[in-house]
C-alpha cells in the first residue's frame, strides 16, 4: 500500500493540520518510507490471535457517578487564548 | 563544584538526618549547578524560589526529627508533567505559556515525601524522539564528550534533559517518562541508571499523554539505590488513573540485597543486532560473566518475535497519539491561530503549533486508523504485541530476569540521524519490547567506548517484580563498578 500526496491532504484534513501545497510530496516519501518498514510485520502468522488492547490485563474500575472536587470556572479559563463571561471564545460558526 | 551535588540521595538523605549540612544548602549548592549548567539546555523553567522555601520548611521538619523519605532533596521534572502553577508544556509549541490549575499524582507524591522542585527539564515534544533534537525549547548537550572532541552530543530522549541534569549533577535526581525507551535510553547516554517501572504502578493523571497504553512514569537517578528510593515515592495506586493498579508498594531499598544466587538471568538471542559495535557485544558479555561471578544462572533464551516489537511500537504509539493529541484545538490552553471558522483555526493552530516529527506521527497514526487500514496496520500491530508479550511471559517461566544492552550505540552528535526517520527510532531496538509488553525494566551504566562514551545494560522484569529487577541491578551495578562521570559544568575537563 503506498501513499500518494491526496492521500496526505485527506490524512493532513482528517487530522485538522494544515499543510502547504509543496509539503505533501515530502511527507508521502517519509510516509512510504515508514509504512514500507512497518509492513514486514506481515510475517508474522496472527491466525487466531487476540490483539492486546493494554498492558495489563486487569478489569477498569468502577466507581459511583458522583461528581468530585473539579477545577473552578476561573481555573480552567485561565489558560484560555480567548475567553469571555465565563466562556471560551471560538470563531464564528454560523453566518 | 561542591561537594553536595556529587552525593547520591542516599547519602543526601543521611547527611540531612544527621544535620551535617542543611537543606537549605543542599539546595543552594544545586541552584548554583544549575546556573552554571544553563548551557547544556537541561533546564526549561527555574522553581529556585519554590525550592527554597521548601529547603527551609525541610529544615524545620528535619530539626525536629519529622523528616520524610525525601525530606530536602531537590530534584527536577520532566515537562510532561502537570506542575501546578508552574509551565507544563511537554516541550510543544502548542503549550505555549500552559501553566495547569493541578498538579500529578507523581509529583504530588514526590512533594509529600518532602522532595523540593528546582525546575522543569528539557525533553523531545511530547516525547516524540530519542535524542532530545525535537524540543521546541531546542536540543539538550550531553554532558559528556567523545575523548578529545569538543563536538556537543545528544543525550538521548525522549528524557534527555533530565538525564543530563542528573548526570551533570545538577540535581539528586529527576523525573522522566517511557513510552518506548525515554528513561533507559537517555540514562545510557548520559552515564545513569534509569527505570520504567510495570505499566500501571505510576499513575498517569498529570502526564501529559502521548501513548496510553505505554506511558510510564520512573526516576533517573545516578545509583540503583536512589532510583528505588524515588520509585518508592512515585508508585501506588490513584483511582484517578483508571489503569493504576491497586496493590502495595513494596520496600524497594530493601530489597537490594547484594544476592543474586538464587537468580537465573535469560539472555535472549535475538537482541544480537547485525551492526552492533564489537564493544557493545562485548560489554553484554562481561554482564554475562558479572552474574555469573556474582552466583546467578545465566541461560540462553529466545524471544523470537523481538525484531518485530520496533514496527508494531511504531504503529501503536502513533495511532495513540493521534487520538490524544486531537484535544490541542487552539480553544482551551496554549496556542492559538486565528482562522476565518473552527475547522481553520484548528488546522493552522495544529499546523504552527505541533513540530515536523509530532506531524509526521499524529499523521501516521491517523493513516493507520482510517478505515480501510485499520486491520492491516493497527489490528495487526495489536495482535503481534500480544505475541511480544507471550514471547516474554514463555521466557519468564524459566528466567527471573532478562539482560541486554540498552541502546545499540552510544550517545552521537546533534544533527546525526536526523535525515531518516527509522535510523532514529532504532535508538530504541532494545528497550521497546520491554515497553510493548508493560514490563519493569532498567538501565544501568555498565562500561566506556573506546572514545570515552557511557553505555548501558539493561534488565528486564516480570509484572511487578521491581524488588528482584533491583536486587538483580544492584549487582550489575557493584560488579560493573562504572565510576565515571563527566566534568561538572565549569569543572575543568581533565576532571
Amino acid at each position: 500500500m503506498s501513499i500518494d500526496r491526496d492521500t496526505v491532504l485527506r490524512i493532513a484534513r482528517l487530522s485538522r493540520i494544515a499543510m502547504e501545497e509543496d509539503a505533501l510530496a515530502p511527507m508521502a516519501d517519509e510516509l512510504n518510507g515508514i509504512l514500507a518498514w512497518v509492513e514486514q510485520l506481515d510475517e508474522v502468522d496472527t491466525e487466531g490471535v487476540e490483539p492486546m488492547t493494554g498492558a495489563i490485563a486487569a478489569a477498569l474500575p468502577q466507581r459511583e457517578d458522583s461528581a468530585e472536587d473539579g477545577a473552578s470556572t476561573d481555573d480552567l479559563l485561565a489558560n484560555a487564548p480567548d475567553a469571555d463571561d465565563g466562556f471560551f471564545v471560538v470563531p464564528r460558526v454560523v453566518e | 563544584m561542591s561537594a553536595l551535588t556529587a552525593l547520591t540521595i542516599a547519602d543526601a538523605r543521611a547527611g540531612l538526618a544527621a544535620r551535617t549540612f542543611s537543606a537549605r544548602e543542599l539546595v543552594d549548592a544545586h541552584i548554583a549547578a544549575v546556573e552554571a549548567g544553563r548551557g547544556l539546555n537541561a533546564f526549561v523553567a527555574e522553581t529556585f524560589d519554590h525550592a527554597r522555601a521548601g529547603a527551609d520548611a525541610a529544615d524545620a521538619r528535619l530539626a525536629a526529627g519529622e523528616g520524610r523519605l525525601l525530606e530536602g532533596i531537590p530534584l527536577a521534572v520532566k515537562d510532561l508533567f502537570c506542575t501546578k502553577g508552574v509551565r507544563s508544556q511537554a516541550c510543544s509549541k502548542i503549550l505555549e505559556g500552559f501553566a495547569p490549575p493541578y498538579e500529578s499524582t507523581v509529583t504530588a507524591n514526590l512533594w509529600s515525601a518532602g522532595a523540593l522542585m528546582l525546575g522543569k527539564t528539557n525533553m523531545d515534544e511530547f516525547a516524540m524522539g530519542s535524542a532530545n533534537v525535537t524540543s521546541a525549547d531546542g536540543p539538550v548537550v550531553n554532558p559528556w564528550r567523545r575523548r578529545g572532541e569538543d563536538k556537543p552530543l545528544v543525550p538521548g530522549g525522549s528524557s534527555g534533559g533530565s538525564a543530563a541534569a542528573v548526570a551533570a549533577r545538577l540535581c539528586l535526581g529527576a523525573t522522566g517518562t517511557d513510552t518506548g525507551g525515554s528513561i533507559r535510553q537517555p540514562a545510557a547516554f548520559c552515564g545513569i541508571v534509569g527505570m520504567k517501572p510495570t505499566y500501571g504502578r505510576c499513575s498517569r493523571w498529570g502526564m501529559i499523554a502521548f501513548a496510553s497504553s505505554l506511558d510510564q512514569a520512573g526516576p533517573l537517578t545516578r545509583t540503583v539505590e536512589d532510583a528505588a528510593l524515588m520509585l518508592q515515592a512515585m508508585a501506588g495506586h490513584d483511582p484517578r488513573d483508571s489503569t493504576s493498579i491497586d496493590r502495595p508498594v513494596p520496600d524497594y531499598a530493601a530489597s537490594l540485597t547484594g544476592s543474586v544466587r538464587d537468580l537465573t538471568i535469560g539472555v535472549p538471542a535475538e537482541y544480537r543486532m547485525e551492526g552492533m559495535p564489537a564493544e557493545i557485544e562485548a560489554l553484554w558479555a562481561d554482564g554475562v560473566r558479572w552474574f555469573r561471578e556474582a552466583g546467578a544462572t545465566v541461560v540462553d533464551i529466545s524471544l523470537p518475535l523481538t525484531r518485530y516489537a520496533l514496527p508494531t511500537y511504531y504503529i501503536v504509539a502513533p495511532a495513540e497519539a493521534s487520538s490524544n493529541l486531537a484535544r490541542y484545538d487552539g480553544v482551551r490552553y496554549g496556542l492559538r491561530v486565528e482562522g476565518d471558522d473552527p475547522a481553520e483555526m484548528y488546522a493552522r493552530t495544529r499546523a504552527a503549533g505541533f513540530g515536523r516529527e509530532v506531524r509526521r506521527r499524529i499523521l501516521i497514526g491517523t493513516y493507520v486508523l482510517s478505515a480501510g487500514y485499520y486491520d492491516a496496520y493497527y489490528l495487526k500491530a495489536q495482535k503481534v504485541r500480544t505475541l511480544i508479550a507471550r514471547d516474554f511471559e514463555a521466557a519468564f517461566e524459566s528466567v527471573d530476569a532478562v539482560l541486554t544492552p540498552t541502546a545499540p550505540f552510544a550517545a552521537f552528535a546533534i544533527g546525526e540521524k536526523m535525515d531518516d526517520p527509522i535510523a532514529m527510532y532504532l535508538n530504541d531496538v532494545f528497550t521497546v519490547p520491554a515497553s510493548l509488553a508493560g514490563l519493569p525494566a532498567i538501565s544501568v551504566p555498565a562500561g566506556l567506548t573506546a572514545d570515552g562514551l557511557p553505555l548501558g545494560l539493561h534488565l528486564i522484569a516480570r509484572p511487578f517484580d521491581e524488588p528482584t529487577l533491583f536486587r538483580a541491578a544492584g549487582v550489575l551495578e557493584s560488579a560493573a563498578a562504572f565510576g565515571h562521570r563527566p566534568p561538572a559544568p565549569g569543572e575543568a575537563e581533565a576532571a
